[in-house]
């Protein structure tokens, strides 16, 4: 008996035609079964990503080697490399590297400030608000800095009563580095996240062992406490790294647009403000972010990797 | 990217087992000190905006205390459609991720071990490719008749709900005895779907409670995509609002905030009671 005739007798049919026969197909639909069952089982999670994430993500790296005719071309790729989508780069490149390393390091701070209390009610408040404060971001976080540092802001307010209203002094909420200290609100908190676990498994034993062995507290966070968390700090400041990359929204709603960034270029194009003959400008642009953020998360898991030598 | 933290908050939510520091480690002085000063900056910085945004929703053009903007909330044009747009795309996207997620990471689990790092993989993908980038892919592949609905934006926010809800589902998956469970279930003469129904899901309803808020709480704050496919869902809605009353604007916006810190609290304190009781479970087996 043949598969395909295994295929057609159907998993139902147990009606044997003679008594040796049947055990084979009986053996031989089950084991078809087996085969096809995991398939069946996976079909419909691997047919949603395929058309949801594969299908869209192929058809921008196709298109931006495609011109608005159709035809296949560098023209794109060329055009985004120059003038102002390659500002547009450097920009976002610029922002997502101030906004990594910053509020890395000041996360770091908080993270190990929160630590090292002992009030399990700060720490519980603090995951839950690091949890919400990280995932913050667009509409919401553009109106409460507008209340805040706007030109009437709360702070600007107050600070001005000090003389030293911060629209005065060169501050511009709406440019480039306002947007930069609007992202702290959520950069840091994701710091916070990330390296907790980490400042968990800094073990106090190594701690008492330097101590013992006459270290200055200096010395042990040179030689055992730095080296130890500097590739889980690497692998923060990397996903930092993507998470301004990647962040449209919160830039978008607080300049209306008029920073140049790369993800605001897309908009800019998805809105129908480009030259016309130029509309898959908009897929090239996302070629080269996809190709910054491939980069970003390699990098991320070699770091990772190291990082889980010690801690974990 | 949003997309990129719910993975690193859903693992913090989720009460990944962390190392406890030594009670009986001294107290520094100095660390004491400074520790202090480094919560000082922190509190301010954190929570000046949310003062100046309230203070803001409260306040009416005058700058006087006022009620008016959160009074007036429910009657502004436009409101009540993008609120209940916003709440539906919510409930399709909660339902759909379910549907897909729930037996595919359950029969990962069961029969296809191997497959959990391929699905460890596939579902970090929406982290890296970023959502402004997927949005111009779909609006480029997505057929015409789609492209019309709102539900296309549905349809992409279970692709982006994906790390955080496996991620969820999976850790929900390993604190069960899953073969055991079905294996007794199995033998008692229990079908695969009321296996699934009435053993399974009982067992990791509070990783699917708090999959189903943190989906919930992605589709509500939704920008990016929503106002790039021109639909007026509640973020892309105060956007536009804020140029006719931004006191209203501001506190439908406060208001959304503080909805999901509440929804997040209350599953992580969910979470904790529905672990302890499983500890202590297992404690006197």
């Amino acid at each position: 008996m043949t598969v395909t005739e295994a295929l057609a007798s159907g998993p139902g049919s147990s009606v044997p035609e003679a008594g040796g026969h049947a055990v084979t197909t009986q053996a031989r639909n089950k084991g078809l079964r087996r085969a096809v069952r995991p398939a069946l089982a996976m079909a419909p999670f691997v047919i949603y990503t395929v058309l949801g994430l594969g299908i869209p993500t192929l058809a921008v790296i196709e298109e931006a080697f495609r011109s608005d005719t159709g035809k296949l071309t560098l023209a794109n790729v060329h055009t985004v490399m120059h003038g102002t989508y390659r500002l547009g780069f450097l920009n976002s490149i610029l922002l997502a590297a101030i906004t990594s390393v910053v509020p890395g390091i000041l996360g770091v701070f908080l993270a190990y400030a929160i630590e090292t209390s002992r009030s399990g009610v700060l720490r519980r408040l603090v995951a839950t608000a690091s949890g919400v404060l990280a995932n913050f971001g667009g509409i919401n976080l553009t109106f409460m800095f507008i209340a805040t540092l706007g030109s009437t802001g709360v702070l600007t307010a107050w600070l001005s009563v000090a003389h030293l209203n911060p629209w005065n002094h060169g501050f511009n909420l709406y440019s480039f580095y306002g947007v930069a200290f609007v992202y702290l609100y959520f950069q840091i908190p994701l710091m916070v996240l990330v390296i907790t676990p980490a400042l968990g498994g800094l073990r106090p034993a190594w701690r008492e062992a330097a101590e013992n062995l006459g270290a200055s507290s200096f010395r042990y966070w040179r030689t055992v406490g730095i080296p130890v968390l500097l590739p889980s700090v690497l692998g923060g400041m990397l996903l930092l790294f993507g998470s301004a990359f990647a962040a449209y929204a919160t830039a978008d709603t607080l300049t209306a647009g008029t920073v140049t960034l790369a993800p605001i270029q897309i908009g800019e194009v998805l809105n129908g403000n480009v030259i016309s003959g130029e509309e898959n400008i908009g897929y090239a642009i996302g070629l080269g972010m996809l190709i910054v953020l491939t980069i970003t998360m390699v990098l991320y898991s070699l770091v990772r990797r190291r990082a889980s030598r010690w801690l974990r | 990217m949003a997309a990129l933290i719910p993975e690193i908050a859903s693992e913090e939510l989720l009460g990944v087992p962390r190392v406890e520091s030594d009670p009986q480690r001294r107290r520094r002085p100095r660390i004491r000190f400074w520790r202090g000063i480094v919560l000082f900056f922190a509190g301010v910085y954190f929570l000046i905006p949310i003062y100046a945004g309230l203070r803001f929703s409260l306040q009416n053009d005058a700058g006087q205390f006022s009620l008016y903007a959160v009074r007036a909330i429910p009657s502004q044009v436009g409101f009540s459609a993008a609120f209940f747009l916003s709440l539906r795309l919510a409930a399709v996207t909660t339902v759909l991720t379910m549907v897909l997620m729930v037996p595919t990471a359950t029969y990962v689990h069961l029969k296809l071990p191997r497959m959990r790092r391929v699905l460890d993989f596939v579902t970090i993908l929406p982290i890296v490719i970023p959502p402004i980038v997927l949005i111009l892919g779909v609006l480029h592949a997505a057929p015409l008749w789609l492209r019309s609905s709102p539900y296309l934006l549905s349809l992409i926010y279970v692709i982006l709900a994906l790390p955080f809800v496996y991620r969820s589902l999976d850790a929900g998956l390993s604190a069960i005895d899953l073969k055991t469970l079905v294996e007794a279930s199995r033998s008692l003469g229990g079908k695969w779907v009321s296996t699934l129904l009435h053993v399974i899901l009982p067992n990791i309803r509070a990783a699917m409670l708090s999959a189903t808020v943190l989906t919930i709480a992605l589709v509500l704050g939704e920008f990016t995509m929503a106002s790039l496919d021109l639909w007026t869902t509640l973020p892309v809605w105060i956007y536009q609002f804020q140029q006719t009353d931004g006191h209203i604007a501001t506190a439908v916006s406060m208001f959304s905030l503080i909805g999901t810190w509440v929804l997040l609290t209350v599953i992580v304190s969910v979470d904790r009671s529905q672990s302890r009781r499983s500890r202590r479970r297992t404690g006197t087996l």
